[in-house]
């Protein structure tokens, strides 16, 4: 008799929370012409971007996970667009780090902070009316004025707790087992209107949602529920500076519809609305303070 | 620019503001270093190139416990980093 027993084979493992990646340019410009050419790096907690603006304008990009070694991050998110683009680091006049990893980009000329850097990208995003900006990264939450020329005037940052981050969202998607991208829709087919979850710690939310599907809630009231503590949460951050009219969200968190309409119904105002990904408001402003630094060092 | 630092958590809203215009060439010869009893202020170059005080990054999650010992509960009136600035750039949320 043969006793040998088949080993249990494991069953494969989706990751729900993975959002998009992506690469773009634009087909229309020829950076070869270009007089300047800069780069803004953003490497964050969660996600790197690369950002390419050629005489000013956004030429390019690349939005990835971020890897655990800050450096090389940063040269994977640049790598990226310069090959869509037949693009080499020699070709590039300046370079700027930002986010957490900053300091740990080996071709930045200049690191600038994240929350003057989303500032700058916002009022290019959104025009020279944002005045309010919020920026729901991966691991932390800031709330920012600017004046018309995207120069901050006043910023608050939360980066203790991951409750009002894209991070806390990965975590209930994963526990839902519903991709990200498919969490913000599906938190308004709902038949009647939920509470948000009393927490405001990731880990208790998620110990709370569960106890909210044994009771018996169906997943798009519990990711409902969810959504609305996360907008409940970073509207008292922007409370705490205020809110003015010109109204701009960054982050991944953007592109989520739960949690941006209930944030605009919290606060009665509406979010300015850009074609560009919100993911890269940093990028596009350290690249963006590079430009601006090379056209004085032009001008003499 | 006003500057907040600190965070909010279950148990309150921790965040000292700074506004860094009074800060530029400050009158009070920079007198937070010394005031603060846990050092933690701190003077750099902002984004805009301007010298202006911060709180270092360590104590900007643990402001609740730092600040504890200089709150009126450990017998202070006043808080030893607002009494030293003199052209009133600091101020304590809580």
């Amino acid at each position: 008799m043969n006793a040998e027993v088949a080993a249990p084979t494991a069953p494969e493992k989706k990751e729900f929370w993975r959002w998009q990646e992506n690469t773009w340019v634009d087909e229309t410009k020829d950076w070869k012409t270009a007089k300047i050419i800069t780069c803004g790096i953003d490497v964050g907690s969660v996600s790197s971007q690369a950002v390419l603006v050629v005489d000013g304008e956004l030429y390019g990009f690349n939005s990835m996970r971020t890897g655990n070694n800050s450096p090389d991050s940063a040269t994977n998110a640049l790598q990226g667009v310069m090959d869509k683009c037949g693009m080499k680091l020699e070709d590039i006049h300046y370079v700027v780090g930002t986010g957490y990893g900053r300091v740990n980009v080996p071709f930045a000329h200049k690191a600038i902070t994240e929350i003057a850097c989303h500032a700058r990208g916002a009022n290019y995003m959104g025009g020279n009316g944002v005045r309010t900006i919020l920026d729901m990264g991966g691991q932390d939450c800031k709330a920012i004025h600017c004046d018309e020329k995207g120069k901050v005037t006043n910023f608050l940052m939360n980066d203790k707790c991951a409750a009002g981050t894209g991070r806390g969202m990965e975590v209930i998607s994963d526990l839902m087992q519903i991709p990200i991208a498919e969490l913000g829709p599906r938190s308004f087919d709902i038949d009647s209107d939920v509470d948000a979850v009393s927490s405001v710690c990731v880990v208790f939310a998620k110990s709370e949602a569960l106890g909210l599907l044994k009771a018996g809630y169906t997943k798009n009231k519990v990711i409902a529920a969810y959504c609305q503590a996360m907008a409940e949460r970073v509207v008292s951050l922007l409370e705490r500076i205020g809110v003015e009219e010109g109204f701009f969200i960054t982050g991944g968190i953007a592109k989520n519809p739960g949690v941006v309409k209930r944030i605009e119904k919290l606060l009665g105002i509406k979010a300015l609305e850009t074609k560009v990904d919100s993911q890269i408001a940093g990028a596009l402003g350290a690249a963006l303070f590079g430009y601006t630094l090379m056209s004085k060092k032009a001008a003499g | 620019m006003i500057a907040n630092y600190g965070y909010k958590d279950g148990s309150g809203e921790y965040y000292i503001s700074i506004d860094t215009d009074k800060c530029i060439g400050c009158a009070a010869e920079r007198a937070c270093l010394t005031a603060c009893p846990k050092h933690m202020f701190e003077i750099i170059t902002d984004d805009y190139d301007d010298e202006v005080a911060w709180i270092k990054k360590p104590n900007c999650r643990t402001l609740s416990y730092d600040c504890a010992d200089c709150k009126p509960s450990a017998g202070y009136s006043s808080l030893p980093c607002i009494t030293a600035c003199t052209p009133g750039a600091i101020k304590h949320s809580w």
